[in-house]
Order: structure tokens, then C-alpha cells, then sequence
């Protein structure tokens, strides 16, 4: 496509996405305190959000609960997809992944609310512990989807090979079919990481007074008003986010290879 | 023996079910037939369809086609021309990009750029029209939201454009079709599931966020999601609340079923 409406068209596009973090990203290095006239340069919000140690503390338990939530729903989910490819009939299969699809397809703050009631009810106090499980329950269905793929395009005669050389359902399990879905486990854990990591409306839902996670804090702050310490912190997101979406990439592209492997 | 095995090791899995998705929404539905005190009623569902509430569906739905109509409008020639360009694979990562910028900051910047002395209302006084009150307007919870929703409508649609047989085009082109025609019968015909997987991932968070609202919209545009939040974290009335979430789960159903049962694409 060489003509010049298209070009113009995607170029608008792109500089509508991108203009309002950009200019984030301006405004945080502005000495005055404003978001709209850029007084002069300065590095002080960082200075500031370098010395907060209670913000410094939010962003270490949104990073434990992201990697403890990524790495506990890996597990269950990597069990869950072997559940449902296992699954003797048909229609046991079908219900299962339904079942499996409904917190994927349910909007937060259904999930937030339901999951307000069900803690409340079963009497876990409101903080740490009901966020990690908040997390941890709507991840497990991201991982499922991640690894569905991978186990249901390995050959079964690889299984068949495997057992009738010897080896016993848990050499199979470990051996065989591990190894082969390890990249959709890998690119399950980190949608798991990025979903844990950027939720808002389920954990504003169940965390308590007492225990705040990164995004809930933003939500604090700008409900406040404008303060440039956000637009720091957010400088600083984007280039992890942009670290991040390389790293996936980097999964992908490692999924891509043993597949292509295997088709020779 | 071997059965036993077999669903020994899933017991995990089933757990998360039975806890995390049957459970909660047994309890909605539970919940939504108590009232503040803790007494069985059905008041709930006789104050959904008071005129209050009917207008609040009502007018959560009217934002919420608004919303789609808009991504599906930018969206469409954008994947479009993505799918055309050698670069597509370059292209559509940038589009998916911002979507995992924090929604909330995305809302917080337009808190300043729709400001009164912001990037827009700068815009607006260069081009003579003057300063405007832009922020906690309908309009820019409109436009905030379809600038969050558009790479969520972009990717499914992009992915029916790539799958797109070009031999086709070229017949429908050979055997006289405008190029408006085949768009009409040919294109857009075969890529309708990728738009009907963009408007589910769409339109149904579009009716419930609640940040957007409260951020971008001050308190005049109320969405079921904002009045669930309400009923659950200020005035502590869940039953409402759990009432609204009971209709906006069979608005999801109806809507799945209306669109086809897709998975929203996850990334």
C-alpha cells in the first residue's frame, strides 16, 4: 500500500494512542507543579518518589503478590489444562472449559464484588491474603489458555512412544509432556505476571484498609488530583512495561522454534 | 485405580472451580434476594424497574453502543491498513502496546490534558474556538474510553483481515466488483467474526467501569459497573448491588450469545 491516505490515516491513529503517555512522560520532568505549563527541567519527582518509602513498600507487595499470585495460578493452571485434554468425554470437556472461560469473559467488577461476598462469608480478613487468592483465582483460567494450545498439538504417539518404551505415567508426565508444553507454560506465567500487575478494579474490591497495591494507590492519588510524582511513576512503568512486552516477545519467539522443530 | 488417579491430580483445578467460579456467582444471586437488614425480600428487583434504575441501563447502554460504535469506526480501516503494510508485524505490536500501559494512568493523563488550561483547551484557543469545559463531560468520558478500548477492538479484527483469503479480493475485483463493492460483500462479510470478538471485548467492560467514570466524568455518568461499586463500597448495599451485577451477568450472557462464544483475546 504506497498511497498517502492510509499512511496518514495510521500515523493519526498512532499519534492518538500515543500522545497522552508521551505526555505523561513530559510533564514529570516539569518544575512546576502543573500538568498544562512546563516551567523547567528537573528530576525532583523522582528524588521525591525515591525517598517514599510507603510508596516503595506498595510496590513491593504488588510485585510479591504478582509473582506469588503468577507463580501459584501457573501450577493450578498447568493441572486445569491437563484436566480438561484428559477429559474422557466430550461433553465433560466442553463444561470444563466453559467453566474455565467465565472469569475471562466477566467484567471486574462482577469478579470484585462476588469475591467481596465470598470472603466476607468464608471469614478471611480483607488484605494480603484476599488479594494474593483475589489474583490467584482470576489468573488460573489466562494460564489454562496459554497452555490448552501446546497440549493439543502434541502428537499423542509421542505419549504411546513413551509408555511403550517403559516409561510410567509420571516419567511420561515429567519427561515427555512437561518439556514439550514448557513455552506455553512460560508465556502463561508472565500473562499472569502483567494481569496480576496491572488489575485494578478486583483488587479495589477485596483489599482492606490496610493494604494497597500499586494501581489502587494511582487510583488514590489522581482521584486526589494531579501531582507530578504520579507522572514519574509512571515514566518508570512504561519503560518496565516496554522491558516487559520485550521479554514476551523473547517467550514467543522461543514458542515459535521447538513447534517448528517438531514439524520436520 | 487409573480413573482415580486420573482425577486425583486435578483436585487443585476443581477446587478453583467449585470455589472461584461456581461459588461466587451462586452467591450474587444469593445475595440479591437480601436487603440491608438481612431479611429475605424481593425489593431489589421491584426497585430495578423503577424508573431509576431502567434509566441508568438504559443510558449505561447508550454509552457503551457509543463507546463500541466509535472503536469499531477507528478501529476497522486502522487494522485494515495494518494488514496491508509490510511492517504489519512492527505496526500491530505498537497498537497493542499502550494497552498494557495501567489503565489508570491512561485515565490520569487526559485528567491533565483535558484540564482547564491543558493540551486541548491550548488546542482549542489556537484554532479560535476558546477554552471549554472538556473534563467531566460526557464527551470525554466517551472519547477516554475509546481511546483505552481500541487496540482490544484493533487485534481480533486484524486477526480476520490477516486470515483473509487476498485470492478472493482479487476475484471479486476481476469479476467487476468497485472496490467499495467488495468491501461491502466480500471483506467485511468474512471478517465479521473478528468484529463480533472486538465488540464483546468491548462492550461489556464498557459497561461496567467504574474508574473511568469516577476519574474522567466526575459523578454524571453513572454505568451499571459504577452503581455496583456504589451499592458494595459506599452505601454498603449489597443486595442492590449484587441485584445489578445478577442482570449485568445475564446482559454478558445475552450479548455472548448474541456474538458467538469467543474467548476475549488475550493479548
Amino acid at each position: 500500500m504506497k498511497s498517502f491516505w492510509p499512511r496518514a490515516y495510521l500515523a493519526f491513529v498512532f499519534l492518538i494512542l500515543y500522545a497522552p503517555i508521551f505526555y505523561l512522560m513530559f510533564y514529570s520532568f516539569n518544575s512546576g507543579g502543573t500538568m498544562s505549563s512546563f516551567d523547567g527541567f528537573t528530576l525532583d519527582w523522582y528524588k521525591e518518589l525515591f525517598s517514599d518509602t510507603r510508596l516503595l513498600i506498595i510496590v513491593l507487595n504488588t510485585i510479591v503478590i504478582a509473582l506469588l499470585s503468577a507463580a501459584i495460578s501457573t501450577i493450578i493452571g498447568v493441572i486445569g489444562a491437563l484436566a480438561i485434554i484428559y477429559a474422557r468425554k466430550r461433553i465433560y470437556q466442553n463444561t470444563l472449559l466453559s467453566l474455565n472461560n467465565v472469569l475471562i469473559v466477566s467484567p471486574d467488577v462482577i469478579i470484585g464484588a462476588s469475591f467481596l461476598i465470598l470472603f466476607t462469608i468464608v471469614g478471611i480478613k480483607l488484605g494480603f491474603t484476599s488479594v494474593l487468592l483475589a489474583h490467584i483465582a482470576f489468573s488460573v483460567p489466562i494460564v489454562v489458555i496459554m497452555v490448552l494450545p501446546k497440549l493439543q498439538e502434541m502428537s499423542s504417539s509421542l505419549i504411546d512412544a513413551a509408555r511403550d518404551l517403559g516409561a510410567s505415567r509420571f516419567d511420561v508426565l515429567t519427561k515427555v509432556i512437561l518439556p514439550y508444553i514448557t513455552p506455553g507454560i512460560f508465556a502463561g506465567f508472565f500473562m499472569a505476571l502483567t494481569y496480576s500487575l496491572d488489575d485494578f478494579a478486583v483488587t479495589f474490591f477485596v483489599t482492606g484498609n490496610g493494604f494497597t497495591t500499586l494501581s489502587v494507590e494511582i487510583y488514590s492519588l489522581a482521584r486526589r488530583g494531579i501531582s507530578l510524582n504520579i507522572n514519574a511513576l509512571s515514566t518508570l512503568l512504561f519503560l518496565f512495561t516496554i522491558f516487559l512486552v520485550i521479554g514476551y516477545y523473547f517467550i514467543q519467539q522461543r514458542n515459535e522454534k521447538p513447534a517448528a522443530g517438531v514439524r520436520k | 485405580m487409573d480413573a482415580n488417579k486420573r482425577t486425583f491430580y486435578s483436585i487443585p483445578y476443581m477446587l478453583w472451580i467449585g470455589l472461584f467460579v461456581v461459588a461466587p456467582i451462586l452467591l450474587v444471586v444469593y445475595y440479591s434476594f437480601f436487603d440491608l437488614n438481612g431479611n429475605f425480600t424481593f425489593a431489589n428487583y421491584q426497585n430495578f424497574f423503577t424508573p431509576v434504575y431502567l434509566m441508568m441501563t438504559l443510558s449505561s447502554f447508550w454509552y457503551a453502543f457509543l463507546i463500541t460504535f466509535f472503536c469499531l469506526v477507528i478501529a476497522y480501516p486502522a487494522a485494515y491498513f495494518i494488514t496491508q503494510s509490510k511492517f504489519k508485524q512492527i505496526l500491530l505490536l505498537l497498537i497493542i502496546l499502550p494497552s498494557w500501559v495501567n489503565l489508570l494512568l491512561k485515565a490520569y493523563a487526559f485528567l491533565g490534558i483535558f484540564s482547564t488550561y491543558g493540551a486541548a483547551n491550548s488546542f482549542l484557543k489556537t484554532i479560535g474556538i476558546g477554552s471549554k469545559q472538556i473534563l467531566f463531560t460526557d464527551f470525554s468520558f466517551v472519547f477516554v474510553s475509546v481511546y483505552i478500548f481500541i487496540p482490544f477492538m484493533v487485534l481480533p479484527i486484524f486477526n480476520a483481515l490477516d486470515k483473509l483469503n487476498p485470492a478472493l479480493v482479487y476475484a471479486s475485483r476481476d469479476l467487476g466488483a468497485s472496490s467499495w463493492m467488495t468491501f461491502l460483500k466480500v471483506i467485511f462479510p468474512l471478517t465479521s467474526s473478528g468484529v463480533k470478538a472486538g465488540v464483546q471485548a468491548v462492550f461489556i467492560p464498557a459497561l461496567s467501569l467504574f474508574m473511568i467514570t469516577r476519574l474522567i466524568a466526575g459523578n454524571r455518568v453513572i454505568t451499571l459497573g459504577t452503581a455496583i461499586e456504589q451499592h458494595f463500597l459506599v452505601t454498603q448495599d449489597w443486595g442492590m448491588g449484587a441485584t445489578i451485577a445478577v442482570f449485568l451477568i445475564l446482559i454478558m450472557v445475552i450479548i455472548m450469545i448474541v456474538t458467538g462464544t469467543r474467548k476475549k483475546g488475550v493479548l
